[in-house]
């Protein structure tokens, strides 16, 4: 859902008539909303700027992001601090290896799994919400009482049987962030759904004979999405975070390869040893998402607000 | 829970008040350094321990609690000899299969009451009886003790255990076979007394802090799971006059950077140095940082087993692969904290062990790369078809470090393509176990100080031969070594072999390293096996 | 409402059995046991130790004797690990400490949360709101293993001022850096859905009626507006209480505060199965009842709900 809106905010630019999302008119004013957001906009392009570089930043670097550099190794914090002589532009890490290609590599990774993850966690957990806060009685009950069984199995439990039935690969962390993450999801699009389906509009649709289902898509879903984008838009640095548990228990993504989740943890366990920059650097770029994507998730939730035209 | 913690308390205040009295002078007896008044040790322990039960405790930590806590027939001192405990001595007969043991007469438990044999065979009947199903009964089994594998088995009664006590003060121990170090074992921790009144009186619960009777020098009086445990001076000690340290504190903190800056802030006066960090460490505060060798190996190990690649079946390419691993980097710039290189699998620092000139140890780097170069093309590897396996290794910084370095070494000495593949504890040990890797990280730390101990590990059907190696030479040499008289030259010899086959890659053997108050007296660090004894050492006033 | 109440906790049973059934099996799936060691025990000691544990029986009689013992007894069974205690030990001495600190850190962030929420709404675009906005980013732009450390180094070592670690009693000395690291991760989230939501409230019909009808702004958000916009919260807050109460694996980490978040990881990882079963029953328990709560916490929050 969020990978289509960046889509639509860059075809926004274009100004075409006929878009991919459908054309319908809400879908429009919503565009049209969303590209007189000056603060999502410029996010948009801070989020832009982040990927040209992840894009580009590569045919700078002097240094790959799994070679070491033995002369380095050894005295990090004397000989491997930010420098443009030595092509260290961000230092180097623990071991001597370049952070400029490893926080490239990093955040190209931890973007993926955030967006995708979020995403994952959205699409499932907002159907299953509405679904289950519309049609109500048992089955409400029923999917609720599933929600609560996975919410009470401990992750980790389910990560390490993942790893094992599957083996490790960069598609099995999606499904384990996604497995993980949609079920609060549910539970808040459920709640919003109950309180909307007892609304006035929705009863008037019903009156008028309108299918239980295009309610739900057209009338509870549009209402909901307010929340949901907030709520996605919070998931993206929890899915970051939480891929780094999910490395640490073996599944994932493994050496030479990293992400910002992984770089940020190591900084902080060595910030007081004299190596500040492994820290701030892969921050920097972590902070940089997170505040992109609280612009964006409010942009959105001002466009896509059905009530404010 | 509090009104334990409140009468624990109140103890101690008594027992402080007590033993204030009988250090007066606060000079140590023999140096005659200036003591502090408070005579409290506080250290950094990484992880809860499993228990304070001798014959039930399996890990490190426990041991260390245990130690102090209980005494066994022989201790070790500083040095790592061996020196009289609960017993005075013992004598051996001539077949060197029969081991009598003379009791201490004033030692005493913490209740009161006198140390017996009887003490001593309960305990080793409880190590080996199933119901009790110690982790380390195979310890016994080890020993060589009379019937010990078989009451494990439950091939025979509890009470045909090898052990008998002549008389209160007299304990007899019969081995199935001779067994030259067997005295040295009497140190470790499954082999203390127990106090049979105490667990009989309540069961499981025996070892908390408000039912628990030792032996040792200290007594437990409070434990918080996760958080610290605290032993105090025990009373009853027959050395308490001479034991100068009041109160030891371990404290679980998980995270060793948190332990360090926990340490800096004096909270502490003992913790590990993370990897890397001893330079700088040793630098800024050259008094506190210690490194010392341990009896500790690290190694990587080839899966030579049916199910390993097809490339590990031939020694050139693990040797090639053993050459060009420069350990020089692992030691000075990856782990930094002193450790010796390795080029054996027994460390240097094991009693009795002459490490043999292993042809590899005497080349520069540069000889054995260019060797390796060599050997990896003669088995008909090189650039249009490389080698490529996957290394394994279980999830922890520096187990990533070092990793990393060495799978960079081959990248670009060799050219070789290596997948690193890091796995939780618990699925590392299965899938090692079940040989369902290609090479993977290994290390092990001495039971006790003898070569054995190490190299049984290598024996074809040891339980820790993950790499499934076998050789039928090396069998025979351990198996001989068992009960010679001079085994070191059929160590050496089994060292050869292995330097020719390398079934391992050896990276390095452990170091101690420490930060630790300069306050802190008569660390051991010439021990290898790190046996401390809390009531060896002493705080000096600053 | 009573109904509906008692018919949920009776549908809790039936839960958490399932739950127990399914976490047990998991479990046993799981690679390695909990006697996997370094150096493999030798058979017998391991037949010995198995057999001591009745974990030589077959599994669905494991799990019998496991819920019999738990309903007759109230004996969650033995630690693997920990050998001188048993999971109700664990859990008596673990729950009190993430007890603590959780509810405190949990009061913290929601009456933090939700007051920089509503005010950034009411003051949309104000500097009030740029400032919540911020506070929010920043809490998220901190997780607990950067707030961690920041707190010890700089409360212990550079400033003095408090212990690095422990819990000693819970004294209000060792709770203060746990509370603050563990409130922060939530802070951010809460006010930032606090914030949206109020945002959409004020925009709906109803509150536009009353702003109309010339209510005063007080009145209007106090009156009209909160409830609803708490709603969304509400959800949010559900599972984030049953987390914090069962305490965090990082706060127990970095803090050695002993409370039940590490000894739950912790037996996940070393296949400590009664203490994991011990700990999730509690979690799945905890979780039921929350969510009933939460439940009824809507039908209050917004009357049109009824069960």
């Amino acid at each position: 859902m969020l990978g289509k809106s960046q889509k639509a905010a860059h075809l926004a630019e274009e100004i075409t008539d006929y878009t991919v999302i459908q054309g319908r008119s809400l879908w429009q004013d919503a565009r049209m909303r969303f590209v007189r957001n000056k603060a999502a906009m410029a996010s948009i392009f801070i989020l832009g700027l982040i990927v040209l570089f992840t894009i580009i930043g590569p045919f700078f670097a002097v240094w790959n992001n799994e070679e070491i550099d033995w002369n380095v190794m050894g005295d990090v914090r004397g000989m491997g601090m930010p420098s443009v002589e030595s092509g260290h532009f961000f230092g180097v890490d623990d071991l001597g290896r370049d952070l400029y290609s490893r926080v490239i590599q990093a955040t190209t990774t931890s973007l993926l799994v955030g967006l995708i993850g979020a995403a994952t966690a959205l699409i499932v957990g907002t159907c299953y919400g509405i679904a289950a806060g519309y049609i109500g009685g048992r089955t409400d009950s029923a999917m609720m009482r599933f929600v609560d069984i996975l919410l009470a199995i401990p992750a980790t439990l389910i990560i390490i049987l993942l790893l094992v039935v599957a083996g490790r690969s960069f598609f099995m962390l999606f499904i384990a962030l996604g497995a993980v993450g949609w079920l609060t999801m549910a539970r808040i699009v459920r709640g919003q759904t109950l309180t909307l389906k007892n609304r006035e509009f929705i009863e008037a649709a019903r009156a008028a004979g309108v299918s239980e289902f295009t309610i739900m898509y057209r009338h509870i879903l549009p209402n909901l999405l307010g929340v949901v984008i907030v709520y996605a838009s919070l998931l993206v640095p929890e899915m970051i975070l939480t891929e780094s548990f999910i490395s640490f228990l073996g599944l994932g993504i493994s050496e030479p390869y990293t992400s910002l989740g992984r770089l940020i943890a190591e900084g902080a366990g060595t910030m007081a040893y004299g190596t500040l920059w492994q820290l701030l650097f892969p921050l920097t770029f972590y902070v940089a998402i997170i505040i992109t994507m609280f612009f964006i998730g409010d942009g959105l939730r001002d466009a896509l607000d059905p009530k404010d035209r | 829970m509090n009104k334990i913690i409140r009468t624990s308390l109140a103890g101690l205040l008594s027992s402080t008040i007590i033993t204030g009295a009988a250090i007066a002078a606060g000079t140590h007896p023999e140096t005659g350094e200036a003591l502090a008044d408070d005579q409290t040790f506080t250290y950094r322990i990484l992880d809860e321990h499993s228990s304070v039960d001798p014959q039930v405790v399996e890990d490190v930590t426990g041991a260390e609690i245990v130690r102090d806590l209980f005494e066994g027939l022989m201790n070790q001192d500083e040095d790592g000899n061996l020196v009289p405990g609960a017993a005075t001595g013992f004598t051996v007969n001539d077949s060197k299969d029969v081991y009598t043991f003379t009791l201490r007469d004033e030692a005493k438990w913490s209740n009161g009451d006198p140390v017996t044999a009887g003490d001593f065979v309960y305990a080793w009947k409880r190590a080996v009886n199933p119901e009790l199903s110690s982790p380390y009964a195979w310890f016994m089994e080890l020993m060589s003790i009379e019937n010990a594998a078989s009451i494990i088995a439950g091939e025979k009664p509890v009470d045909e255990l090898g052990v008998k006590a002549i008389d209160d003060k007299t304990l007899e121990v019969r081995l199935s076979a001779p067994l030259p170090y067997f005295p040295q074992m009497t140190t470790h921790s499954t082999t203390f007394p127990a106090p049979q009144k105490v667990i009989e009186e309540f069961g499981d619960s025996w070892t908390k802090p408000e039912n628990i009777v030792s032996n040792g020098a200290y007594v437990l009086t409070e434990h918080l799971p996760q958080e610290r445990s605290v032993r105090e001076r025990n009373e009853m000690y027959w050395d308490n006059d001479n034991t100068i340290i009041d109160k030891v504190v371990a404290l679980v903190i998980n995270d060793e950077n948190v332990a360090l800056t926990r340490y800096m802030a004096g909270e502490l006066d003992r913790t590990e140095i993370p990897a890397g960090q001893y330079p700088r460490l040793n630098q800024e505060h050259p008094e506190e940082a210690l490194s010392f060798p341990r009896l500790c190996n690290y190694y990587y190990t080839f899966n030579v087993s049916d199910s390993g690649p097809e490339a590990f079946k031939d020694p050139n390419v693990r040797q090639a692969l053993s050459l060009a691993v420069d350990r020089a980097i692992i030691t000075e710039k990856v782990k930094a904290g002193g450790e010796p290189q390795a080029f054996t699998f027994v460390p240097e620092a094991t009693a009795g062990f002459a490490v043999p000139a292993v042809e590899m140890a005497s080349m520069s780097q540069a000889e054995r790369d260019e060797l390796a170069k060599e050997l990896l093309a003669e088995a008909g590897y090189g650039p249009d078809n490389p080698l490529s396996f996957e290394m394994v290794y279980n999830t922890d910084e520096a187990h990533k470090k070092i990793a990393v370095a060495v799978s960079q070494m081959w990248k670009q000495k060799l050219g070789v393509q290596v997948e690193l593949a890091n796995m939780e504890w618990k699925v590392f040990l299965e899938e090692r176990g079940n040989q369902n890797f290609d090479l993977a990280r290994g290390a092990w730390c001495g039971d006790y100080n003898e070569a054995s101990t190490f190299l049984d590990l290598l024996q074809s059907d040891s339980g820790y031969n993950d790499g499934k190696y076998n050789n039928t030479r090396v069998d025979e040499l351990l198996a001989e070594a068992k009960t010679s008289n001079d085994p070191a030259p059929l160590y050496t010899e089994v060292e050869r072999i292995i330097a020719q086959e390398t079934p391992v890659i050896p990276i390095y053997h452990y170091a101690g390293v420490y930060m630790m108050d300069s306050d802190v007296g008569n660390w051991p660090v010439n021990n290898v096996e790190q046996n401390w004894y809390s009531k060896n050492l002493y705080k000096l006033a600053e | 409402m009573l109904a509906y109440s008692l018919r949920r906790l009776l549908v809790a049973i039936p839960t958490i059995l399932l739950l127990i059934v399914a976490c047990f099996f998991l479990m046993h799936v799981a690679p390695g046991g909990p006697f996997t060691s370094e150096r493999a025990l030798p058979p017998q000691v391991l037949a010995n130790i198995e057999a001591r544990y009745g974990l030589d029986q077959p599994l669905w009689k494991q799990l019998w004797d496991y819920l019999y013992n738990i309903v007759v007894h109230f004996d969650f069974g033995p630690s693997f690990k920990f050998k001188d205690r048993d999971v109700n030990d664990i859990i008596a001495q673990g729950f009190p400490i993430s007890l603590t600190y959780g509810s405190l850190s949990f009061l913290l962030a929601t009456a933090v949360g939700v007051s920089l929420g509503i005010a950034a709404a009411i003051k949309h675009n104000s500097w009030i709101d740029y400032i919540a906005v911020g506070l929010g980013i920043a809490a998220q732009a901190l997780p607990n293993f950067i707030m961690g450390p920041i707190l010890i180094l700089t409360f212990t070592l550079w400033l003095g001022w408090l212990p690095g670690g422990g819990w000693n009693g819970g004294q209000w000395q060792y709770l203060i850096m746990p509370v603050i690291a563990l409130a922060t991760s939530y802070m951010g989230s809460i006010a930032r859905i606090t914030r949206s939501s109020m945002l959409e409230v004020l925009n709906s019909n109803f509150i536009r009626t009353a702003r109309a009808k010339g209510l005063p702004t007080r009145t209007v958000i106090w009156r009209h507006a909160l409830k609803p916009t708490l709603l969304p919260v509400v959800s949010y807050l559900g599972p984030v209480f049953v987390y914090v109460l069962t305490g965090s694996v990082f706060v127990d980490i970095y803090f050695s505060t002993g409370g039940l978040g590490q000894a739950y990881v912790g037996s996940a990882l070393s296949r400590d199965y009664a203490v994991l079963l011990g700990v999730t029953i509690l979690y799945g328990a905890l979780t039921v009842v929350v969510n009933l709560l939460t439940d009824l916490a809507y039908a209050w929050f917004d009357p049109k709900i009824r069960y």
